[in-house]
């Protein structure tokens, strides 16, 4: 397939920009972003986790819902079911999932 | 075996039974409490700069979701824009135009922990653009990918059935899948072509990373298959995030990836600094032939995004970018800016 002239010049800011990317990310060690709701912060509900999560909870959270958007500041435990039960389907969570994830929104 | 209440006397039973009884009560009540309507969603005011023409959109994108019983969940996304645009030519000035549309409004049923069966008007799932990342609120930069018309069959949303769910999750790796047909529709909200096709996701927990790959076949016209494949990594214990998807079609093909970063290392990520976030995006289309209307560039196109967006408290993000396009039919600069606000309340009053 033929190049052109700025096709050419795209070439080397692509380049820079992919070997700056991982540097970036290696720079620092930061956690998942907060839990939706206080409480479920202080749960110390298997904090003997392996994975370094306080509780499945929080690490469902962090793995499933922290890969596209970041945590609302917070939201009334009224809708807590309805948050979990919509994000079961968007992002096929699993029936455990949905429950541990329940609990860490609104222990 | 006699129960402990039986052993009670006849008052001391009569007052248990009435405090389980409420406390039941109040059990069901709580978990009815927590199944409240909600009403989510973005509002935002887009800002964009093209050769010099700057567009402003205000734009805002509800959603709804109410549930039904803990196995039936109603939900739906409306997107309302009102675009103020530049005068074309030497006419000084700006027209305005405006768009309020269903993207999607489907009943979803948890048939079981493994099946969930989604009737109505459905985003399609190709790739991870469509379903994931275009609310406002979410995405990191205003304008989508250049591939993300291939395998998404004009409309973007299907009319039918869809099965989707968790095939497997362990704690090493989970495994999604979604399947979909929709039927042929004109209607201007609902609007639709007759396709199959269907996801599946590896997501692996340890090293947080997900890959998968999405098929969709046209059932219309000029009977067409896509292939897609994506793949998202997120270091853990980092605030790095990368995503990439491939696309392929009979007209078109390309890629983008993206890589956004937030660091902590000056006082978290809600400190002033941590709220910084820097986004870079890179992107190609090939075209291979003229001979379908795929919403894909006409001609072989690259860009490259750098963003920068401020994450500010209470839900708000400020979105800013510079993009170069390189084309033959020519090159340009994109600006963008933007804020939004992501919203999220119970659909009405309750105590």
């Amino acid at each position: 397939m033929p190049q052109s002239n700025s096709m050419r010049s795209f070439v080397p800011i692509l380049l820079l920009s992919a070997l700056a990317a991982p540097l970036l990310a290696l720079q620092t060690q930061a956690p998942a972003p907060a839990p939706a709701t206080t409480p479920a912060k202080q749960s110390s509900k298997g904090s003997s986790h392996k994975s370094g999560y306080g509780s499945d909870g929080e690490r469902i959270f962090a793995q499933h819902c922290s890969r596209c958007h970041t945590a609302p500041d917070g939201f009334s435990p009224r809708i807590s079911g309805t948050v979990v039960l919509h994000m079961r389907v968007r992002a096929s969570l699993s029936q455990h999932d949905e429950q541990e994830l329940l609990h860490f929104l609104n222990p | 075996m006699s129960s402990p209440i039986s052993s009670l006397s006849a008052p001391a039973r009569r007052m248990t039974i009435v405090a389980l009884a409420v406390a039941a009560l109040l059990l069901t009540q709580h978990a009815a409490a927590q199944d409240t309507p909600l009403l989510s969603g973005g509002v935002g005011f887009l800002t964009d700069t093209k050769a010099g023409k700057t567009s402003y959109e205000p734009t805002i994108q509800p959603l709804l979701a109410a549930p039904i019983g803990p196995h039936v969940l109603i939900e739906g996304r409306a997107t309302l824009v009102e675009t103020f645009a530049p005068n074309g030519g030497d006419i000084p000035g700006y027209d305005h135009t405006h768009f309020i549309g269903n993207t999607y409004l489907q009943a979803d049923y948890i048939a079981s922990p493994h099946l969930t069966v989604v009737g109505g008007d459905f985003l399609i799932p190709f790739g991870t653009y469509n379903e994931r990342l275009t609310p406002i609120w979410i995405n990191n930069l205003q304008d989508g990918p250049l591939i993300s018309g291939i395998g998404l069959m004009s409309s973007a949303s299907g009319l039918g059935g869809e099965l989707r769910g968790s095939a497997i999750s362990r704690n090493k790796y989970s495994i999604d899948y979604t399947a979909y047909f929709s039927a042929r529709s004109g209607n201007v909200q609902f609007n639709s072509e007759r396709s199959t096709g269907g996801r599946a996701s590896l997501y692996l927990t340890d090293s947080r990373l997900e890959i998968g790959v999405s098929y969709g076949r046209l059932l219309q016209g000029t009977q067409e298959n896509f292939i897609g494949t994506h793949a998202w990594w997120e270091p853990k214990d980092t605030a790095f995030r990368l995503r990439s998807e491939y696309a392929r079609g009979q007209h078109a093909q390309g890629y983008w990836a993206e890589a956004d970063y937030r660091t902590q290392a000056f006082g978290g990520l809600d400190s002033w600094i941590g709220r910084i976030e820097p986004i870079f995006r890179m992107q190609q289309v090939f075209r291979i032939n003229n001979l379908g209307s795929d919403n894909v560039a006409s001609v072989n196109t690259q860009r490259v995004d750098f963003g920068l967006d401020y994450n500010l408290p209470h839900n708000t993000r400020i979105l800013t970018s510079y993009a170069r396009q390189f084309a033959s039919t020519g090159n340009r600069n994109i600006w963008e800016t933007g804020i939004v606000y992501r919203f999220l309340f119970p659909a009405w009053k309750g105590k």
